[in-house]
């Protein structure tokens, strides 16, 4: 059984790691110190073991660990409290953290070795990846708000690692303010939570407490459950870039590519369909937010789909379909199902890892992440190619790999659902299927097969669709990169992560989750493990999902493949279709242009700078005025007269006198 | 005099021995390292005795001795080890200042021990006469730190606090004279009875004038309005780590004897007193603040500034006089003890890094500072820190410490004055961010760095620390200041 020390040590330890880098190594043995790279690993691989003794211990403690909290910070009435949570979902949570944590900093190894800023990235790694461990193991809500805030900072910071380049600064500041614009809702239901601090609900509970909190959701009004709900809903949308907040996360590619598949699959984008998981309770007990979560998420699983079928650029694709899974996640809790999207969370973490890390190993022997110049990679990097369409295969649901079976829950759990958004949302969930296997094996088409068109040195500037995922045909090596295409296999540093990667998408989904016992693993472990119940498995509707699939597959192969009907004639068969997915359904052209141009420059922007000029800096002149003059006033008196002080003490002994005298009182 | 009474007495007696000890020991070596840590060290030995009587109160509550005129509590304990804290800082933060020294060195670690001994006794004291005593026991020693440089602008400096000091103490024992004439006693116990019974305000008009001028004598030590004009002057014109001890050590024990007085011998009748700290704190406040506006003299700015701060403390004390609504009862108090456990790291570390600065450019003023973030980055940034703690900004100490003090109004139905008490936060950024402009903005021609020695980097390094821990982890230190206040509440 874990000691709270152990389970604190798995947050500590790479914040440590990140103290060590920035305090100690970077100041004093440069910024391109290998030493910092195997501190991180070091760090975050002891993690990940502590993690995994943490869910071995509590297996078979369906409950929380029950360590007291500590009190932090209390101002009669306002305790705040910090603690570790250590309930399955939780432990569960870090080991995917640490684990695909880890392998992504032994992937860095190799991708980012000639980078300026070596030791600056394990920095911020080793505290991205301690913000996300603070996140699942946090049991005030407050204190899950603190990281929760850090991880978007990390982002932040990552996303714009290259900061000379203005596309990445763009990008880091938009996954900035996108997501802030969530955590105001998340921030108003932690404070709408306090409001509610004496109502019967929270009797003897602190509001702040997540087990209190979810202790009491059973017994707050329908109408504190629901805004509360929503609130934290808020906060999860913008971090996992559900429909409309979506629109930070395929410009966050600007990142080093090992950033992008550690926000993607395992931290910054996973926070949010915790948060919503941790919250469950909540939830369930307003049928308003669970409508709202299952129709956002089922949305968000096509719309997402439907822009990644037009992309060029491979990691966007790669982003859209994330967007497009987080969705597929949040409705598996809309539908009533957390753990059925946790489990889609940890196999999505495994495949979505390695399918990044593929892409980042395609770019870094051809420079350049613009799938039409590509092809043919599949002789050159067979590897790369083999990991990578196991990946596709696992995310586009084909039996029997990890992604089949926890696609299949997600979608067994909404067609078992009794309410009527619940098959409107089965029915998104199973086109968004289709789309999925559509655009993976364009990708793998366009990539692998086919004769290769080039690489960096190909690229010239493109007509076309003005779209932003254009004009960052950048080097994902940053400023190392040379410009010479090298046809040849990543370095065995890259590659390793990748095959463990690869035998967890394959594997990770049926060994966690199996129909029957396995070889110790009891039937639905998994699911089981999270919520009591499991919703078993139905041979007609994995059949049904796997036939769409691989029709998805085939029709890629036909089109990309066999170039009949050729993509051109695709294109033009539904062009405006097509300029509309380009476009991004010109979301970015309506936050940028109308709301943030129009309505903030114009309107907002100017009547708060006519209030600061005319209030606010009127009062601080008046303030300015006033100690001038009454400094003034006063000053001969201050005059250093020790007479005269001695006058001051005597009148201001009288004058209180007289007062009382006057006033009684 | 008992055994049980010297034990009592045991972390003062302590204290007087290290200083005799170093005052002999500076006759017979010339190595003022070596007195000063002795100094330093010798200061574990009343820790050490303070530590052992917590340790007894803990089991056995309070124990009154010396024939009633002390007593030992955690309240008392509270301030003995902010006090011995605060001296172990200002010796580790003085090294360098006091290598200048030409001669005296050994003295002035006795002389701050000396001060101390009597800050000690001040916080313990349950009786008029030993409060008194004790009181002067602080302000010689200090009055002959302020003169310590013995040029014209120190010696001024003493002159003129050893004046006002004397005045002040007229007007205390004036006011002690008139309580103890119309209660009969000066035991704070038997006056609280006499107080009770009288049915007017203070019970006795007699009794009101001595209350307002024993107010005035406590509120020249921690510079109240309006009797803090010594302040910019000595401060001024003391030695650097001298103003900080003033600024710090004499101000907590100055409020240590306030509270305790006001709230057990003046306790039944706190809504005679309440209403006069409220407003003479809103006027500290803001005089403080403004008057700092227009200072270049860091000094002087620093010294309008812990006006600003005894302000801000005395909300607490108001809060705590104005009663508390039942469950937050003590919250006014304890914020008032981890306001000034709060504002002593913050301001210690604020002077430390002045001292750091202008031992080495020799320029109090503002513009002096110029450029001083490239040049001195450690120190400017710990400088910068203890400003911002100043204003109040988290996660400072600063920002904890008004947070609390400011709830503790609200609570007591103070809102105009936990206000007034944000605007002033406010405007006092104006003169604070000032400095930290002429850090970070400002460019200098000099080229000069700020080296420091070692002992001045780990007083540095402690306080600065201190003000951030504070600000992140103030529960520790607010449970001691809760544990503290408990025994002064159960006696109202």
């Amino acid at each position: 059984m874990i000691s709270e020390l152990g389970a604190w040590a798995i947050f500590l330890l790479p914040l440590a790691s990140f103290a060590l880098i920035a305090l100690v190594i970077r100041p004093f043995l440069g910024s391109r110190s290998r030493v910092s790279g195997y501190v991180t690993v070091l760090a975050i691989g002891l993690a990940f073991l502590l993690s995994a003794y943490a869910l071995r211990s509590t297996l078979g403690h369906e409950q929380a660990i029950g360590w007291p909290s500590h009190r932090w910070l209390a101002i009669s009435g306002l305790d705040i409290r910090i603690g570790i949570l250590m309930d399955p979902l939780t432990a569960i949570m870090l080991v995917v953290v640490t684990g695909v944590s880890l392998l992504v900093q032994v992937y860095s190894l190799g991708y980012m070795k000639d980078d300026e800023g070596y030791a600056r990235y394990f920095a911020y790694m080793s505290l991205f990846t301690a913000s996300m461990v603070g996140v699942v193991m946090a049991r005030s809500i407050i204190q899950l708000y603190v990281f929760w805030e850090l991880v978007g900072l990390c982002s932040y910071l990552l996303i714009g690692f290259w900061h000379q380049r203005p596309a990445a600064a763009a990008a880091a500041k938009k996954a900035f303010l996108v997501t802030r614009i969530g955590d105001v809702g998340f921030l108003l239901a932690i404070l709408y939570l306090f409001l509610q601090r004496d109502t019967a609900a929270f009797a003897g509970r602190n509001p702040f407490e997540i087990p209190d909190i979810l202790a009491a959701a059973g017994m707050m009004t329908t109408f504190a459950a629901t805004w509360t709900a929503l609130g934290v809903f808020a906060g999860a949308a913008g971090k996992s870039g559900q429909f409309p907040l979506h629109t930070w996360l395929p410009d966050a590619m600007e990142g080093p590519t090992p950033v992008s598949s550690l926000i993607h699959a395992a931290t910054m984008v996973a926070a949010g369909v915790f948060l919503t998981a941790r919250f469950f309770p909540l939830f369930e007990h307003s049928a308003a937010a669970m409508t709202t979560v299952a129709l956002v998420g089922g949305f968000t699983a096509v719309f997402a789909a439907t822009m990644g079928l037009v992309m060029y650029d491979i990691k966007r694709v790669l982003a859209y379909s994330t967007i497009s899974q987080l969705g597929y996640m949040m409705l598996a809790i809309g539908v009533g199902a957390p753990a059925v999207a946790i489990f889609h969370l940890f196999t999505h973490a495994f495949f979505k890892c390695l399918l990044f890390l593929g892409a980042g190993s395609v770019s870094h022997a051809i420079l350049t992440f613009d799938m039409r110049f590509m092809g043919g990679l599949r002789k050159a990097m067979p590897w790369t190619y083999a990991t990578f369409l196991i990946g596709a295969l696992s995310l586009a649901g084909v039996f029997p790999l990890a992604g089949f079976w926890s696609k299949d829950e997600v979608l067994l759990s909404a067609w078992r659902g009794d309410k009527g958004v619940d098959s409107l949302v089965f029915w998104l969930a199973f086109v968004a299927v289709f789309l999925t296997a559509f655009y993976m094996f364009r990708v793998i088409i366009m990539t692998f097969h086919g004769p290769f068109r080039g690489g960096v040195g190909a690229e010239h500037p493109q007509p076309g669709p003005p779209a932003r995922g254009e004009h960052d045909q950048d080097h994902a090596a940053g400023e190392e990169a040379a410009p010479s295409v090298h046809l040849a296999e990543s370095p065995l540093v890259m590659i390793a992560p990748m095959l463990v990667l690869a035998v967890l998408a394959i594997a990770a989904g049926y060994v966690a989750n199996p129909l029957g016992d396995l070889a110790g693993v009891p039937a639905h472990w998994f699911v089981e493990f999270l919520e009591e119940h499991a919703e078993g498995f139905s041979p007609g509707l994995a059949a049904a999902s796997s036939a769409v699939a691989l029709g998805g597959v085939g029709l890629a192969a036909l089109v990309y493949g066999r170039r009949s009907p050729s993509p051109e004639a695709v294109g033009r068969a539904f062009g405006p279709i097509r300029t509309l997915l380009l476009n991004r359904y010109y979301m970015d052209a309506l936050y940028e242009g109308v709301i943030v141009r129009s309505l903030f420059y114009q309107g907002i922007a100017r009547g708060l700078n006519w209030f600061d000029r005319e209030v606010i800096d009127r009062f601080v002149d008046f303030l300015g005025w006033l100690s001038r003059n009454g400094g003034r006033t006063v000053a001969p008196l201050q005059n250093g007269q020790t007479q005269a002080y001695g006058v001051v003490i005597s009148l201001g002994v009288l004058a209180i006198i007289g007062v009382y005298l006057v006033f009684g009182r | 005099m008992t055994a049980h009474d010297l034990y009592l007495l045991a972390p003062p007696i302590a204290l007087a021995g290290v200083g005799g000890l170093v005052v002999l020991l500076d006759l017979v070596t010339r190595r003022t390292g070596l007195v000063a840590a002795v100094s330093l060290l010798g200061l574990l030995l009343p820790a050490a005795f303070a530590l052992a009587l917590w340790g007894d109160v803990n089991t056995g509550g309070a124990m009154a001795g010396v024939f009633d005129t002390l007593v030992v509590d955690k309240f008392a304990l509270f301030f003995q080890f902010l006090v011995l804290a605060v001296v172990a800082l200002v010796i580790l933060g003085a090294a360098d200042y006091v290598a200048r020294f030409q001669r005296y060195k050994g003295e002035f670690y006795a002389l701050v021990l000396f001060s101390a001994l009597g800050m000690m006794l001040l916080a313990a004291a349950t009786e008029l006469v030993s409060m008194y005593i004790s009181l002067e026991l602080t302000s010689l020693p200090l009055a002959a730190l302020a003169a310590f440089l013995r040029d014209e602008r120190s010696t001024e400096a003493g002159l003129k606090f050893l004046l006002l000091s004397a005045m002040s103490s007229a007007l205390l024992l004036y006011g002690m004279v008139l309580v103890y004439g119309y209660t009969g006693s000066t035991q704070l116990g038997e006056i609280a009875q006499a107080v009770a019974a009288g049915g007017q305000p203070f019970g006795s008009p007699a009794v009101l004038a001595g209350g307002v001028l024993i107010a005035a004598g406590f509120g020249f030590k921690i510079a109240m309005f309006p009797f803090q004009m010594w302040t910019p002057d000595v401060y001024e014109g003391a030695p650097t780590p001298v103003t900080a001890y003033l600024s710090v050590a004499s101000k907590a024990a100055g409020f240590a004897v306030l509270l305790r007085l006001f709230s057990t011998a003046f306790g039944a009748v706190s809504l005679d007193w309440g209403m006069l700290f409220a407003v003479l704190s809103a006027l500290s406040m803001t005089v403080g603040n403004l008057m700092a506006m227009g200072q270049s003299n860091i000094k002087r700015l620093l010294a309008y500034s812990t006006i600003a701060h005894a302000g801000y403390i005395l909300v607490g004390v108001a809060a705590m006089a104005v009663r508390e609504p039942a469950g937050s009862e003590g919250l006014g108090l304890s914020s008032v003890l981890f306001y000034l456990g709060a504002y002593a790291a913050t301001n210690l570390a604020a002077f430390f890094a002045v001292i750091a600065i202008t031992n080495r450019t020799g320029n109090d003023q503002v513009d002096g500072f110029a450029g001083m973030g490239k040049k001195a980055p450690v120190v400017s940034a710990v400088l910068a820190f203890s400003l911002v703690s100043l204003i109040g900004i988290p996660p400072t100490a600063g920002f904890m410490g008004k947070l609390y003090l400011f709830n503790a109004a609200v609570r007591a139905d103070l809102v105009w004055l936990a206000l007034v008490g944000v605007v002033n936060s406010a405007v006092s950024a104006y003169y604070y961010l000032r400095v930290v402009k002429a850090l970070y903005v400002s460019s200098s021609e000099s080229r000069a760095t700020v080296p420091s020695s070692p002992a001045v980097r780990l007083a540095l390094g402690v306080s600065g620390l201190g003000v951030l821990f504070l600000g992140i982890f103030p529960a520790p230190l607010l449970g001691l200041a809760e544990a503290a206040v408990a025994t002064l509440l159960s006696l109202r």
